[in-house]
């Protein structure tokens, strides 16, 4: 893009940065009511934004869109604009390209993209692009979440880059391609269709602003935006305390083979810039929690951008970091190495984030997430033979922080996404909730405590079913930082008439069998705590106990509170407990 | 005894009490503005209507848009509130939607209104399709009930999951709460909202519960005190959705009063706008801290069904949709750490203020802005509350905190200010307006609350909307709409099934009993109806989504056919999104009834200055304003005395007690025939 900065003046400029924010919000809340998945409309699996003609940076990318997809989109238009110049093509105004190659525009196959070229009085202005979850896209397990996939093509189909539309007019047979390769049609259909929408929308939007105030202008001010971002960031960096920091975290294993994988980020701050070095990580696994490595830098920006939360989210953010990522690493992964648990990958990549930036700066940092996003399907037939596949991601508790708890049932940090209601659920599917509420002492102690995860039981209502679960932290607990506790790890079951079941893999387990009564059992982590918890407030922890969120075992033994014999806090010896206990560590 | 001859609307707001009060028998209309009481907003209610009306039995009907719950759950002083619920489940208020209040950053905290230990369970259970697998136990709701008691918990929700499908359970639960609970804060889920979505419906009727002793309590005091003064009729209260209900019913259900006096507002802006014509407007409520839009297409309101007081404090009940930015007078101006000029989230409120008040704020505001540029007149602050404003300490900070960093000399920054505050004001209206597919060249922009009629030549021209209305009294708009709001019940319930092969007769015949039931209510509340009107929707979409589109369906008696219903969905559809979808199962997910009690239309035309003068009898002075970087002298006249028709050119400055008018170079401004300023471009 040219430098245009100069062109704008400041006042123009903040107005115009609302304006096209306010394109890419219009263009999110287009798909989320129009969409037939509850993925998208209700979890908000989807993001819209407005990318750089000829670099596909991300310029613009609205509020209420997946985190995750802020930094992965631009990839996806980087795709497009590598295409054209490989076939020698140019962009023509009225195309729309669809594509869901997860080793070029990142993430997994369920997330399928709409790029669309820009027109203004004939020329390209930018490109703008959507990109939503789809319920079901092939593969071996329905929700295609597989979690013993050693191939992509057992995660789904792979649609490369082609267009949708051809200078305004709709290619019917792609449609009928991806119908003929999913389990739910209907939803894919219905979810293209809102993707459609809200690029169209967006496409007038940015006409009818450029109408009113000229080509040069919109580009100068989005050129300038970008610009702006870098220096925020750059501030930001040049304040932290030099150095090369290190931290390490592990995923339980990879869903084939029962082995520990490694992310290792060591860190640098160099006057205004850093190094993050993942040098020291795991070689690609067999199973699918590998990620490509524009998955890797996206997951790097939704880290910094909740540790820097007042940076614009465009790629400006990223012009001071440099990264160091060895090719064919588990966070660098060409085709058709598995990549559908991608998921779980980038939330320990963020939890290492953190756990680095606790070292630097402990009040910007927060302690580890529940860091698994839980995706839990069950499916089966009806009494008429109609398919249906019940699929859903649970929550967990937020770590505890420099002013505060973690909070209680949140969501992933890679997502804004809602939990459906259970009762939506139930009208929809075959199964009833025997349980929904928080479980005890799964947050990690400190003086600021971890936030609690949940414990969910699903009874089964009709003959049988099969039960997929892709999950994590069933061995590696989420961590806690500055002397704070870890939290309770993952756990899940199926609970048959006889017996209960722990699958020997923890939380991946494809295809269980369940049938009328049986139920399945997941209890998920809670956030790591933050500080000693020898030094948490009595009053705290008696309000926790008072909440139920310890129990009086961990009173005691996390706590070092002393009860009496009327099973009242003994305040003196509490203190002098506490006292001779930190004496020790 | 005396003759009833007045009708009064009080509007209690956060910062004023407005009054408005109409004597039918001289045909006046008198306002005023006092400042509210926080402690007892009853005493601050009492004078502002005292201060026009001196034998309080002589007012024949009172309306009132009131803060007070808004307020108890912004501040959290509710009642010690209790919840019995299924086995299972007591944890779903805590655990919302699983959300968090911040996109970025984890540092989100939240807690809920009713604390574990007042959060009771009993084993009972229903299937989504109403089949109850186990019946609720009396001695079960026996022991939960003592319980409570024992912890003086005064009001209760009682909340069983699926119980939209089938109320049994929780009916029965709370026949015997009701039996031998000490007081009448018995709040029950499927009587206030019998919706599917468990936690949408819990927090509604939770929230109910814990708002019903407060308000229940302000109420009886408010009517004791009034009755004192000599008051005897019904007190009414303006609703969420912009109409009234007894004060009984407000006792019942609280939580229908959130946003009272915001749609009170729009309300009175729908009622001026029709009487002059005008179908299609934007209010614009701008206020201290925040500025409130609301669309009006065709004379309808829009409403939506759900909205957020707080973080994970969910309210679902209809309401007319207000969409609300952080901009006000008292918003922010700063430089952000990459060189940027952005206005707000900060604001000053009304205490400390703008810089200009001198009550400790030194950051400048728009308000410092408004003062700075000539648009405001430091002698005459509106509301009384302060003798003059400070323009040299606005000036020194919009020069320390604005100018210097962005190379700009004083007045040119200052309308910087105004410019970014007025982008963010305009994107609130194109929230409500484009992005739901108006195009703004059909409407005219109704501003009112203390600041708005300042803002409203840029907010045109920004947005490319026809022209502006300013109503005759604009600072007191709320009070009006108490007067002009009819008495309205509405209900929802769910129905889940789909289209093809419903009976449409026997969903009419639900629809119509409930519509009795309401009918009922209206007619027994004592105001003076003069007709009753019942609408119908239903809330449709094709199965697989989740979204609903709402469909209004006209039908008598119980003659609804299926086919009927689809042309409706379709229409409907069509409007929302372009385009239908072939072949796709259509469902019926709720029906919702609402019940109009018609008051007699409150005659606008009073409004019309029957001896006005000309335009050079009302000019107070002449001051200079700063308007697209330069100054141009601005001629002051006296609002409220212009006579019909009469015609000024901008740059001028309007002013009345409650409220200052600029009318920017380039456009002139008209008094209509009931009393309006319409604000236009000038035909070259």
């Amino acid at each position: 893009m040219n430098n245009n900065d100069h062109a704008i003046d400041p006042v123009t400029l903040a107005i115009l940065k609302g304006r096209f924010e306010q394109i890419a919000d219009e263009m999110d809340a287009t798909l989320f009511r129009s969409a037939f998945n509850p993925i998208i409309a209700e979890a908000h699996d989807a993001s819209h934004g407005i990318y750089d003609a000829y670099t596909g940076e991300t310029l613009v990318q609205g509020n209420s869109g997946l985190p995750i997809f802020v930094g992965v989109m631009a990839f996806g238009v980087k795709t497009i604009i590598d295409k054209l110049n490989q076939i020698g093509e140019k962009p023509q105004d009225g195309d729309v390209w669809i594509f869901n190659d997860p080793y070029k525009g990142g993430t997994h196959l369920s997330d399928f993209r709409l790029v669309k070229p820009v027109f203004f009085n004939k020329k390209l202005f930018c490109y703008i692009a959507s990109v939503g979850h789809w319920h079901d896209i092939g593969g071996n397990i329905p929700g295609n979440y597989n979690p013993v996939a050693t191939e992509c093509f057992q995660e789904g189909i792979l649609i490369p880059p082609v267009k949708l539309f051809e200078k305004g007019i709709l290619k019917e047979e792609i449609i009928d391609i991806l119908s003929s390769n999913s389990r739910l049609p209907v939803s894919l259909y219905g979810d293209l269709h809102g993707q459609i929408n809200a690029v169209d929308l967006g496409e007038d939007r940015i006409k009818s602003l450029l109408n009113e105030y000229s080509f040069e202008t919109g580009l100068a001010a989005l050129s300038s935006l970008k610009k702006r971002a870098e220096i925020m960031m750059r501030k930001q960096i040049s304040q932290l305390s030099k150095g090369k920091y290190s931290s390490e975290d592990f995923l339980d294993n990879d869903g084939i083979l029962d082995e520990p994988l490694k992310i290792a980020l060591d860190l640098t701050v160099k006057k205004d810039e850093m190094i993050l070095d993942f040098t020291r990580s795991s070689k690609a696994c067999m199973g699918p929690v590998n990620i490509s490595l524009s998955t890797t830098i996206a997951a790097c920006y939704v880290a910094l951008k909740h540790i820097f939360e007042d940076v614009p989210a465009n790629a400006g953010v990223l012009k001071p970091i440099r990264f160091k990522i060895n090719k064919d690493s588990l966070l660098s992964v060409s085709a058709p190495k598995p990549v559908g648990g991608y998921t779980e990958t980038i939330l320990r990549l963020i939890d290492v984030i953190f756990l680095t930036f606790s070292k630097i700066s402990p009040s910007k940092s927060m302690a580890c997430a529940y860091g698994t996003i839980n995706a839990l399907s069950i499916s089966g037939f009806n009494n008429i033979g109609k398919r249906w596949v019940m699929f859903s991601f649970f929550g967990g508790g937020h770590g505890g922080h420099h002013n505060g708890d973690g909070l209680n049932h949140g969501n992933a940090p890679i997502s804004t996404a809602t939990i459906p209601p259970l009762e939506i659920l139930e009208a929809a599917y075959p199964i009833k909730f025997k349980k929904w509420a928080l479980r005890t002492d799964s947050g990690g102690g400190g003086e600021f405590r971890g936030g609690l995860g949940a414990t969910y039981e699903i009874e089964l209502l009709e003959d049988k079913a099969n039960v997929s679960l892709f999950g994590e932290r069933g061995k590696f607990p989420p961590l806690g930082i500055i002397g704070g506790g870890n939290a309770k790890t993952n756990k899940f079951c199926v609970q048959t008439t006889s017996e209960y079941l722990e699958p020997p893999m923890v939380s991946k387990v494809v295809g269980i069998e369940i049938t009328k009564g049986e139920s399945v059992l997941l209890k998920t982590p809670g956030g790591g705590g933050y500080g000693n918890p020898l030094n948490r407030k009595i009053e705290e922890v008696v309000k926790d106990l008072e909440e139920d969120y310890i129990s009086f075992e961990t009173a005691e033994e996390t706590y070092g509170v002393i009860f009496d014999s009327d099973g009242n806090i003994d305040l003196d010896g509490t203190k002098e407990n506490r006292t001779k206990r930190k004496s020790f560590q | 005894m005396s003759i009833l001859n007045f009708q009064v609307g009080v509007d209690v707001g956060g910062t004023f009490t407005d009054i408005f009060v109409f004597d039918e028998k001289s045909k006046c209309i008198m306002t005023a503005k006092v400042p509210s009481t926080k402690k007892d907003q009853s005493e601050g209610f009492i004078k502002g209507i005292s201060t026009i009306v001196d034998d309080f039995s002589k007012i024949k009907n009172l309306v009132h848009g009131s803060t007070v719950g808004t307020n108890a759950l912004l501040e959290r002083r509710g009642a010690r509130t209790g919840i019995i619920t299924t086995q299972g489940f007591s944890d779903i208020l805590e655990m919302r939607r699983r959300d968090r209040p911040k996109t970025w950053g984890l540092k989100g905290s939240y807690e809920p209104i009713v604390k574990k230990k007042f959060r009771m369970e009993v084993s009972e259970e229903v299937l989504s399709n109403g089949k109850i697998e186990k019946h609720v136990s009396e001695e079960q709701i026996q022991k939960c009930i003592n319980s409570l008691l024992s912890l003086k918990i005064d009001a209760v929700c009682i909340f069983f999951v699926n119980s939209y499908a089938n109320n049994a359970n929780e009916h029965k639960a709370a026949e015997i709460v009701r039996k031998n609970w000490p007081n009448d804060f018995v709040s029950v889920s499927t009587e206030i909202l019998p919706e599917i979505r468990e936690f949408e419906r819990l927090s509604t009727s939770v929230l109910n519960a814990y708002l019903q002793p407060v308000v229940s309590s302000y109420l009886d005091n408010l009517k004791l005190k009034l009755e004192n003064h000599g008051f005897k009729k019904d007190i009414f209260v303006v609703q969420s959705n912009g109409g009234t209900m007894s004060l009984d019913i407000a006792k019942q259900y609280p939580i229908r009063t959130t946003l009272s006096g915001p749609a009170a507002g729009v309300i009175a802006g729908r009622a001026i706008a029709l009487s002059a014509g005008i179908k299609n407007i934007i209010t614009c409520d701008m206020g201290g801290t925040s500025f409130d839009v609301s669309l009006i297409t065709q004379g309808r309101l829009t409403f939506t069904a759900q909205t957020s007081i707080d973080f994970g404090m969910t309210v679902r009940t209809p309401m007319i949709e207000v969409t609300t930015i952080g901009a006000g007078g008292g918003s922010i101006a700063s430089i952000d750490t990459s060189g940027l000029l952005k206005i707000g989230p900060e604001s000053a409120g009304s205490e400390p203020g703008p810089v200009c008040y001198g009550m400790g704020n030194n950051s400048p505001t728009v308000t410092d802005a408004n003062l700075v540029l000539g648009r405001i007149n430091p002698e005459r602050p509106i509301g009384g509350k302060l003798k003059r404003l400070d323009i040299e300490k606005s000036r020194k900070s919009i020069k320390q905190n604005i100018a210097n960093k962005l190379n700009l000399s004083i007045e040119d920054a200052a309308e910087a200010i105004l410019k970014v505050a007025n982008a963010k004001m305009a994107g609130a209206i194109r929230l409500v307006s484009i992005e739901k597919g108006h195009d703004p060249g059909n409407f005219f922009l109704m501003p009112f609350g203390g600041s708005g009629a300042l803002h409203t030549g840029s907010l045109i021209k920004e947005v490319g909307l026809k022209s502006a209305i300013i109503p005759r009294f604009p600072g007191v708009t709320s009070a009006l709409g108490c007067l002009v709001a009819d008495v309205l019940y509405d209900r929802v319930q769910t129905v889940n099934k789909f289209l093809n092969g419903v009976d449409a007769n026997d969903l009419a015949k639900k629809m119509q009993n409930s519509a009795n039931i309401l009918e009922k209510q209206v007619l027994d509340s004592n105001a003076s109806i003069k007709s009753v009107e019942r609408y119908f929707e239903l809330d449709m979409l094709y199965a697989g989504q989740t979204h609903t589109v709402s469909v209004p369906l006209a039908f008598k008696n119980t003659n609804l056919k299926e086919q009927k219903i689809k042309e409706s969905f379709n229409e409907a559809y069509l409007s929302n999104f372009g385009r239908l979808l072939e072949n796709i199962p259509i469902k019926i997910i709720n029906y919702r009834i609402i019940v109009l009690g018609k008051k007699l239309p409150f005659n606008m035309k009073l409004f019309s200055p029957l001896e006005g003068k000309s335009k050079e009898e009302c000019i107070l002075g002449a001051r200079q304003v700063y308007c697209d970087g330069k100054f141009w002298e601005a001629k002051l006249y006296d609002r409220l005395e212009l006579k019909v028709n009469e015609k000024v050119e901008g740059p001028a400055i309007l002013e009345q007690s409650d409220t200052t008018i600029f009318v920017d170079p380039g456009l002139f401004a008209k008094v209509d025939t009931t009393g309006n300023l319409i604000i236009k471009e000038k035909e070259s």
